[in-house]
């Protein structure tokens, strides 16, 4: 199944994309999803933390994704 | 009754202001956040704001609405600022207006307080040297 990854913030500049698309086994997680990007790009170990949001809300680790999903990356958040 | 708004231009304390005027209302208390010159003693030139926009209004909906169960309070306006700043300029205006000024403040504190830990919004510090992301690594 494909999902849209959003990247904001500090994840932008590590990945270095707006969006990433990726394929994955259906039934993963958003859990799985982070594996994968640390693997991909290891700085994103270093941060002081990683939420995920899948179609606009925050969602937990096990929380499984669908075919086209929009899976957000919100790295420590500093409005106001 | 709440007014949640997400802009590129600048923020009208005025506007805030008129959206909670109420006849019962016996206080407005607003926060009005100020982008500062300096950042533990470096000199900061321009703050730049980026959010997930939907995400970001929602998350700003929740918590005027919780607000609004949780204090005796009659109206909540919070308007956030995106793109780039300069000093002095103004990235968040949160206004509540109450029966009594007790339970204004006390939804003012909390909304500002759970915006800063929920609301999907970076800040970016730019820096005569460089620029950070503010928080992102311990």
């Amino acid at each position: 199944m494909k999902i849209k990854v959003l990247t904001f913030g500090v994840t932008r500049d590590i990945i270095g994309e707006d969006v990433l698309f990726l394929d994955l086994p259906a039934g993963s997680t958003v859990a799985d999803v982070r594996t994968h990007l640390t693997e991909r790009f290891p700085p994103i170990e270093k941060l002081a933390s990683l939420m995920f949001a899948v179609n606009a809300e925050y969602a937990t680790s096990e929380a499984q994704l669908a075919e086209l999903d929009e899976l957000a990356l919100i790295p420590p958040v500093s409005g106001g | 009754m709440t007014d949640i708004q997400l802009q590129t231009t600048t923020l009208s304390e005025a506007a805030c202001r008129q959206f909670v005027a109420d006849n019962q209302a016996g206080a407005i208390v607003m926060f009005s956040g100020t982008v500062r010159n300096q950042t533990q003693g470096k000199l900061v030139l321009r703050l730049e704001f980026e959010a997930y926009e939907p995400m970001a209004i929602a998350e700003m909906r929740k918590i005027a609405e919780q607000a609004i169960r949780q204090f005796d309070v009659l109206k909540i306006s919070i308007h956030h600022r995106v793109g780039v700043l300069a000093i002095g300029e103004i990235p968040v205006v949160i206004t509540v207006s109450a029966k009594h000024r007790q339970a204004a403040f006390a939804a003012c504190q909390f909304c500002i307080d759970t915006l800063k830990q929920t609301v999907p919004i970076w800040k970016k510090e730019v820096f005569e040297d460089g620029a950070i992301w503010v928080a992102a690594h311990p």
